[in-house]
């Protein structure tokens, strides 16, 4: 993060809106008139089925996101707006990915799936479709292995989050992060 | 549904009927305690509603049918959007099992108003028609004011359903905050104190909250000069001495050059339009900025605030006059104001709004000022968008909130006369005057047929310079003269047009007649237009070209040099 924030970078904003007719056309109509950019979004119904909750992966520098949430808040039917990027929070994401498999790549995509955790969930003669979650660095990094072998089709769920809990129980000490894939080449496995 | 209404405190409602609606026209039909006035198109539906609502400070109503109907609103509810006016607009809709199908006049209508509305609902249940309403009427008024618009299937209308009037309404997802933080009340009040060269900038939000006389009282109390916004004149007397009067793109030079030097600026209920602040970086460099604004999204918007408060205008300005009164004056401030007043003093002799006087052709800054003499500043005015809009909101001097009826945020060609009749419907016995362009009056000129007919006696004053003037102006200053698609031929003949409508008619041509015009004018019982044939070479000034800075206004009209740093700059209406 650069120091004043007039960096562009990924926020993920966490939207709790009522569950009512066209609040998705609100919040989608909200992004488009002000000319954000929304990277993914996605919504569930949370335990409360009046509430839904949005996911929504904005990029921007501190000024935009500031008038993001703001606007956002602004919309009648939106509860609560969470930006979670600077908080302690897990992310995942759901990815479908078809890829070529000729025989003599079987063997290497299974090789990879394994380590990645990813699981085959449909095979024809030449292709298997491989399922796995994960934060974006790993599904990035699944990605770009399979891409050589040649992936036929991705679909992405887009980034759901949760906070890691209450506020008052996150410790504050910043924890060691885990390297990235995409920051360290060597590491191959993940611990999830 | 009109029960509803009527129990939401409704007593007019402007209107054109339809299939969608026949079934509410019908309920009318024997309803006591409700007046319709019908209107000859949508918009001005929604115009008058808005005329209403400024008017009176209560939600404005309008009732039209579904498809073309709708569409044809949707410009009133973008006025209404952006310059905060609190108004309900019911559209009539197919029946449900029909929404969908391309059924006969169905649009989309919530999804077309989504974003020209502060909130819109769809009515699918019978049963949901009483809570909506009221959720409507709260929305509209509380917090920021705005459109509402509520969809109604024709089924709805139809089937006998409970009617269910929740007492107080909650809604867990909107909170507007009214009362401003303790904390940064008292840092606004110890930075106003504390401030030589303070300016106190009013806009729209001091007229919704009705808190003129917090504000005047706090100017007086403090000795901060004021400028209001083009939202905001009446706010503050545009004679008082603390007075600045307008600031801006057409905005007097000492209201630019006070804020360009201040020190302090505390903006009340105002949004930092581009129109405000021309280039941004250039806007009271030196200033520590205070923003008192019910809408958080309005602070930081444009421009950096150092001491935002997140607040209604009245209470605010009522904690800051008690903070200020508790605080003790710096002993240095004192005198500095008094230097700082000397200097405005000093900009308000030298660069006093003015214009040429010309015995021959009538000035159309003279035809405002006349106005305004003949009736002491207390009559309604009204404007449509241009040229004439300008000299209104410079040569009107306002003396009260709720007087002053302009389309800003939008510049919506065509708002005077349909706001003119809002307001005249709410208050009937006052003198409402619609000052206009020839052009923004031929956008909704149709609507002398409802002043005649709802005995709506308003008084219109064409400012006549045979075109779309303020395009002109733009055109000759930044254009180098290429006039393209400006003029706008003596036609139709307004007295004959006037006539036509059962309305009177009236035409002057010499200064000398424009006097005795308007008090013939303003002594006609009946709806009038008086036709003002003016100089058409007449800019306004001053004039900051957009983007331009506010120090870079243009005082007279453009000589080579300033033609050509008019060029560099961006422009755009
Ligand atoms: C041809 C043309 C030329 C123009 N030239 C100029 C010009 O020279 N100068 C000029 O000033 N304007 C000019 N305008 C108008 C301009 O475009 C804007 O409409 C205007 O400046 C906005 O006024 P405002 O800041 O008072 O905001 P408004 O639009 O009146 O907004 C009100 C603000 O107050 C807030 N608010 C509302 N209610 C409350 C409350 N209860 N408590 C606290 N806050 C509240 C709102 O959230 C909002 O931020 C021009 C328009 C046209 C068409
Ligand atoms: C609906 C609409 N269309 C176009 C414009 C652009 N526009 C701004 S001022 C203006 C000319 C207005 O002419 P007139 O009403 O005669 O007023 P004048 O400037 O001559 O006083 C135009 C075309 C607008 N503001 N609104």
């Amino acid at each position: 993060m650069s120091a004043n924030g007039a960096e562009p970078r990924k926020h993920t904003i966490s939207v709790l809106v009522e569950n009512k007719f066209g609040v998705l056309s609100r919040v989608a109509g909200l992004f488009s008139a002000r000319g954000y950019n929304i990277e993914s979004l996605s919504v569930g119904e949370t335990l409360d089925p009046s509430v839904s909750r949005m996911t929504i992966v904005v990029s921007g520098d501190e000024f935009v996101i500031e008038q993001v949430t703001k606007q956002l808040h602004k919309l009648i039917d939106v509860i609560k707006v969470n930006d979670l990027t600077d908080d302690s929070h897990v992310e995942r994401e759901l990815v479908l990915i078809r890829v070529n498999a000729e025989p003599q790549h079987r063997a290497e995509i299974l090789r990879t799936a394994d380590i990645f955790r990813a699981r085959v969930v449909d095979v024809t003669p030449v292709s298997f479709v491989l399922e796995t979650t994960g934060d974006e660095g790993k599904i990035e990094a699944l990605i770009e292995l399979l891409r050589p072998i040649g992936i036929q089709e991705v679909v992405r769920t887009g980034k759901i989050a949760i906070s890691r809990g209450p506020k008052s129980r996150v410790k504050r000490a910043p924890e060691a992060r885990r390297p990235r894939v995409s920051d360290d080449p060597r590491v191959v496995g993940f611990a999830d | 549904m009109l029960e509803c209404l009527k129990r939401e405190g409704v007593d007019i409602i402007f209107g054109l009927p339809g299939g969608a609606v026949l079934p509410i026209y019908d309920a009318l039909y024997d309803f006591e305690g409700l007046r319709h006035i019908l209107v000859r198109q949508e918009a001005a539906a929604g115009h008058a509603a808005e005329g209403y609502a400024r008017a009176t400070g209560k939600v404005g109503v309008c009732l039209v049918t579904s498809g073309p109907a709708c569409t044809n609103l949707v410009t009133a509810l973008q006025d209404a959007m952006m310059d905060s006016i609190p108004i309900v607009a019911f559209t009539g809709q197919v029946p449900t099992h029909l929404i969908g199908n391309d059924a006969f006049q169905e649009a989309d209508n919530v999804g077309i108003t989504r974003s020209a509305t502060k909130h819109n609902f769809l009515v699918k249940d019978g049963k949901d028609l009483g809570p909506i309403i009221r959720e409507a009427f709260h929305i509209a008024v509380t917090g920021r004011p705005g459109p509402v618009h509520v969809d109604l299937p024709k089924d709805i209308l139809v089937k006998e359903a409970e009617l269910i009037w929740p007492e107080k309404v909650v809604m867990r997802s909107y909170n507007p905050n009214y009362d401003g933080h303790p904390g940064q009340i008292k840092r606004a009040a110890k930075a106003m104190l504390r401030a030589k060269r303070p300016v106190l900038y009013v806009g729209g939000g001091v007229i919704s909250s009705n808190a003129n006389v917090e504000l005047r009282e706090l100017a007086e109390l403090t000795q901060i000069p004021v400028t209001t916004t083009l939202m905001g004149m009446g706010a503050f007397p545009s004679e008082h001495p603390l007075s600045l009067e307008m600031l801006g793109m057409h905005g007097t030079y000492y209201a630019n050059f006070a804020v360009h030097n201040s020190d302090v600026l505390v903006a009340v209920g105002a949004r930092f339009d581009d129109r405000v602040t021309g280039r941004v970086d250039a806007f009271a460099p030196g200033a520590e900025i205070i923003h008192i604004d019910i809408d958080p999204s309005s602070i930081s918007k444009n421009l950096k605030v150092d001491v935002p408060i997140v607040g209604d205008c009245r209470r605010v300005l009522r904690g800051l006059i008690d903070a200020v009164k508790q605080e003790k004056e710096e002993a240095g401030a004192l005198e500095a104001r008094r230097a700082w007043h000397a200097q405005i003093a000093e900009w308000k002799k030298a660069q006093p709004l003015r214009y040429e006087w010309s015995d021959d052709v009538i000035k159309p800054q003279y035809v405002i000022q006349e106005i305004s003499n003949l009736t002491r500043g207390n009559a309604m005015i009204v404007t449509g968008v241009g040229q004439h809009q300008m000299w209104a909101a410079q040569y009107y001097k306002f003396t009260q909130p709720r007087a002053w009826f302009t389309s800003g945020g939008l510049g919506t060609m065509g708002y005077g006369l349909p706001t003119a009749m809002g307001v005249q419907a709410a208050h009937p016995g006052k003198q409402v005057i619609n000052i206009d362009g020839d052009g923004s009056f031929q956008m909704n000129s149709q609507e002398m047929a409802t002043c005649f007919a709802e005995h709506l006696p308003v008084k219109t004053v064409i400012i006549n310079n045979a075109g779309h003037g303020m395009v002109r102006q733009w055109q000759r200053i930044i254009y180098k003269e290429r006039y393209c698609a400006i003029d706008l031929p003596q036609i139709p003949d307004w007295v004959k047009l006037a006539e036509a409508y059962g309305c009177v008619g009236l035409r002057v041509t010499k200064p000398a007649e424009v006097v005795p015009a308007i008090e013939k004018m303003l002594s006609t019982p009946a709806p009038v237009i008086l036709d003002v044939i003016v100089d058409k070479d007449e800019c306004v000034f001053p004039m900051v070209p957009a983007g331009g800075a506010n120090t870079d206004m243009i005082l007279a009209p453009p000589s080579r040099e300033t033609r050509e740093k008019a060029e560099k700059s961006q422009t755009g209406f």
